[in-house]
C-alpha cells in the first residue's frame, strides 16, 4: 500500500502527561484524513510530529518516503502547515507573506513574485495584497494562512482545525478549498472538533481521544457505528408532542428521547426517514418550530465509542 | 522505507538545493529583510534607542559632571564614547525579548515547517537588529555634537570606534538569544538581561577612572572585558592607546559569537 504520509506507533510524553501514546496515521495520496478528537487529544501534536517541528520519543513518521526526523529537510519541501491561530506575520502585507516563503523555499524572486500573485488571486485577497495582514479580517488571515502553506506546491498539507472560530459562511469557503486541493491532488490532513466536517471532506476519519487512536475508518461506517444521524424535532403546540413522537417512532422504529423540555430526538438510519417524517407531520397538521436532521455531535460520537463524553475528560481519567 | 509517493511537483523538483552555506546566507538575509521591514512599519519600537542615549547623556554630563571631572564639556568628551558602549549593549537585550514573543505567535512554527537552517531565522533577526544599534549611535553623537563633543582623533577614526562597538553589540546580541529561547516569558527575558547588563555596563571606568575605586571593585573593572571596549572606543573618538583595547574586544566579541550563538541555535531547536 502506498501511503503521502504514515505515522506508526507515535508517542510523545511532555513530563507526566502522555500526549501521544502509540498513534498510527495514514492517508493514500490525493485523499483526505480527518483526525477527529476533543481538545486535548493529541491532533495537534501528531500533527506537529508529521510536520517535522516535534521530535516523537517513540515511533516513526515518514511523508513522501522520507522520515520525519532523518530526512526534515525533505520533509519540509513536501509540506505545507496551516495551524489553529494563522501564523502569518502582522506586520507584513500579504503580498510580502507570500514573497518571503517564496525566497525561503528557493524560487527564483520572479517566480516567487508570480506565485504570491497566483495564490492571492486564488484566495480572493488581490485587492488587500499591498495591506498589512494586521487589517485584515479573520477569515483574510485564514486564508492568508493557507496559501503561504501553498506557495512551494506542497503534496502533503496539514490544516490543523482550519475551522475553528470560523462563521458558517466562511466554514463553507475553507471547505471548498479543501477539496479545491484535493481536486488538484494534494493530500490533506484535517484535524477537526465536527463529525459534521469530517464527514464533509474526509475519505477516512481517525478518531482521537487521550493521545490514542480509538477508530478509524470512511465516515459512512464510523456514522454507522456511532447511530447514523439524528431527527430532533420540536412542535409549535406542546399538546402535540404526543402525536409528534408517535409519527417519529413509526418512521424510525425507536422510541423518541426527551433531551429538553417540547423537543424529542430519535436516531435514523438515513435521511429518507427524515423525508417520510417531514411527510406525516405535515399530514397531521403539526406545525413545527423546530425540525432538523443532525450527525451525531463530537459528544455522542465519543459517548459511543468510549462510553465517555468529550468532556468528561477530567473525571473519566486516563 | 515502506511508504513511497509520486515524484514532488515539477515547481519544488526544480528548485534544486543550492551549497548549503549559500542558502543560509540567503535565508538569513531575507529573514533580515522582514526584520526590518517591521521596523519601518512600525517605528515605535525604535523609540527605546532614540531616547536612551538623550536621558543618559543629560543625566550623567548635567548631574554629576560638574562633581566628577569639574567641567561639564571635559566630562562629556570623557563619557560620551562609554555611554555609546552602554547604550549599545542596552539595546542588544531587545531581540531576545522580540524573539520570546514572536516564538508564541505561530510565524516561527512557519519558518520551522520550511526547508530552511534552523539557524537562518535567528540570524535573520540579530542582522536586522542592527539598524537599532546604528540609531541608538546616531542620535547619541548628534545630541552629543549639538552639546559640544568633539572626535579629538578625527571622524574617521570616530567611526570606526562606531564600527568596533557594532561588532561587540552584534556579537553580544546572542547573549540576549539565548536567554530569549530559554525563558518563557518575554517580561522575564528583560528583567534577567538588565541584571547581567547592569553590573557588565556600570561596573567599568564608564563613570570615573579606575584608580578612584576602592580595591575590590577596581579588581572587577579590570576584569571586565566592558571596560577593554569603553577604552577601545575611548581611544579610537578621542586619542590614546588603542591596540591593547580593541584586540581584547575583539577576541572578547569572537568569543562570544562562538559560544553563545551556537547555545542559541540549539536552545531554539529544542524549544517546542
Amino acid at each position: 500500500m502506498t501511503y503521502a504520509f504514515q505515522a506508526e506507533g507515535l508517542v510523545k510524553r511532555y513530563g507526566k502527561t502522555i500526549a501521544l501514546d502509540g498513534v498510527d496515521l495514514a492517508a493514500r495520496p490525493g485523499t483526505v484524513l480527518g483526525v477527529l478528537g476533543p481538545n486535548g487529544a493529541g491532533k495537534t501534536t501528531a500533527v506537529r510530529v508529521l510536520a517535522t517541528l516535534l521530535r516523537p520519543d517513540a515511533g516513526r513518521a515518514v511523508v513522501g518516503g522520507y522520515d520525519v526526523v532523518r530526512d526534515a529537510d525533505q520533509v519540509r519541501r513536501r509540506i505545507g502547515l496551516t495551524g489553529q491561530y494563522a501564523s502569518v506575520d502582522d506586520d507584513l502585507t500579504g503580498t510580502e507573506n507570500l514573497l518571503l516563503i517564496g525566497r525561503l523555499m528557493d524560487l527564483r524572486t520572479a517566480d516567487a513574485r508570480v506565485r504570491a500573485a497566483e495564490l492571492l488571486a486564488r484566495f480572493d485577497l488581490t485587492e488587500a495584497a499591498g495591506r498589512p495582514a494586521r487589517t485584515y479580517s479573520g477569515g483574510m488571515r485564514r486564508r492568508l494562512d493557507l496559501a503561504a502553506s501553498l506557495v512551494g506546491r506542497p503534496d502533503v498539507i496539514y490544516l490543523d482545525e482550519p475551522t475553528t472560530g470560523l462563521d458558517p459562511a466562511k466554514r463553507d469557503d475553507v471547505w471548498n478549498m479543501v477539496r479545491a486541493l484535493v481536486a488538484d491532488g494534494t493530500t490533506v490532513l484535517l484535524t477537526t472538533q465536527y463529525l459534521e466536517e469530517a464527514d464533509a471532506l474526509a475519505d477516512e476519519i481517525t478518531v482521537m481521544d487521550h493521545g490514542r487512536v480509538i477508530a478509524h475508518d470512511t465516515p459512512a461506517d464510523l456514522k454507522r457505528i456511532v447511530g447514523g444521524q439524528t431527527i430532533a424535532a420540536r412542535p409549535a403546540d406542546p399538546a402535540r408532542l404526543g402525536d409528534t413522537g408517535q409519527i417519529l417512532a413509526a418512521v424510525s422504529g425507536h422510541q423518541p428521547e426527551s433531551p429538553s423540555r417540547g423537543v424529542l430526538t430519535v436516531p435514523v438510519p438515513d435521511d429518507t426517514a427524515f423525508t417520510e417524517a417531514v411527510r406525516r407531520l405535515a399530514a397531521a397538521g403539526i406545525t413545527m418550530t423546530e425540525l432538523s436532521l443532525r450527525l451525531p455531535s463530537l459528544d455522542e460520537v465519543f459517548l459511543t465509542l468510549t462510553g465517555h463524553g468529550a468532556d468528561d475528560r477530567q473525571e473519566a481519567g486516563v | 522505507m515502506t511508504a513511497t509517493l509520486t515524484p514532488p511537483a515539477p515547481a519544488v523538483a526544480a528548485t534544486a538545493p543550492a551549497r548549503r552555506p549559500f542558502r543560509l546566507i540567503r535565508h538569513s538575509l531575507a529573514l533580515a529583510a522582514r526584520s526590518l521591514t517591521k521596523t519601518r512599519r512600525t517605528p515605535e519600537q525604535l523609540l527605546d534607542v532614540t531616547l536612551q542615549p538623550v536621558i543618559f547623556v543629560v543625566i550623567f554630563v548635567y548631574l554629576l559632571g560638574g562633581a566628577v571631572a569639574g567641567s561639564q564639556h571635559a566630562y562629556l568628551q570623557f563619557l560620551l564614547p562609554a555611554i555609546m558602549v552602554q547604550t549599545a549593549m542596552f539595546a542588544s537585550t531587545a531581540i531576545g525579548v522580540n524573539l520570546n514573543s514572536d516564538i508564541k505567535k505561530g510565524v516561527f512554527d512557519r519558518f520551522r515547517s520550511l526547508p530552511i537552517a534552523r539557524s537562518a531565522p535567528l540570524i535573520g533577526a540579530v542582522l536586522g537588529d542592527v539598524i537599532r544599534f546604528v540609531v541608538a549611535m546616531v542620535v547619541l553623537i548628534g545630541f552629543g555634537t549639538a552639546l559640544g563633543f568633539r572626535f579629538g582623533n578625527g571622524p574617521l577614526l570616530g567611526l570606526a570606534a562606531c564600527l568596533l562597538v557594532l561588532v561587540f553589540s552584534f556579537c553580544l546580541s546572542w547573549t540576549s538569544v539565548l536567554i530569549g529561547m530559554l525563558v518563557r516569558e518575554p517580561g522575564a527575558v528583560q528583567g534577567i538581561s538588565f541584571l547581567i547588563m547592569f553590573p557588565l555596563t556600570f561596573g567599568t571606568n564608564m563613570m570615573v577612572p579606575t584608580d578612584t575605586l576602592p580595591g575590590w571593585l577596581q579588581a572587577w573593572v579590570k576584569l571586565n572585558p566592558v571596560t577593554d571596549v569603553m577604552e577601545a572606543a575611548r581611544g579610537l573618538m578621542l586619542g590614546g592607546p588603542i591596540a591593547g583595547p580593541i584586540t581584547s574586544t575583539l577576541l572578547w566579541s569572537l568569543g562570544l559569537l562562538a559560544v553563545f550563538a551556537p547555545l542559541a541555535v540549539r536552545a531554539y531547536r529544542r524549544r517546542t
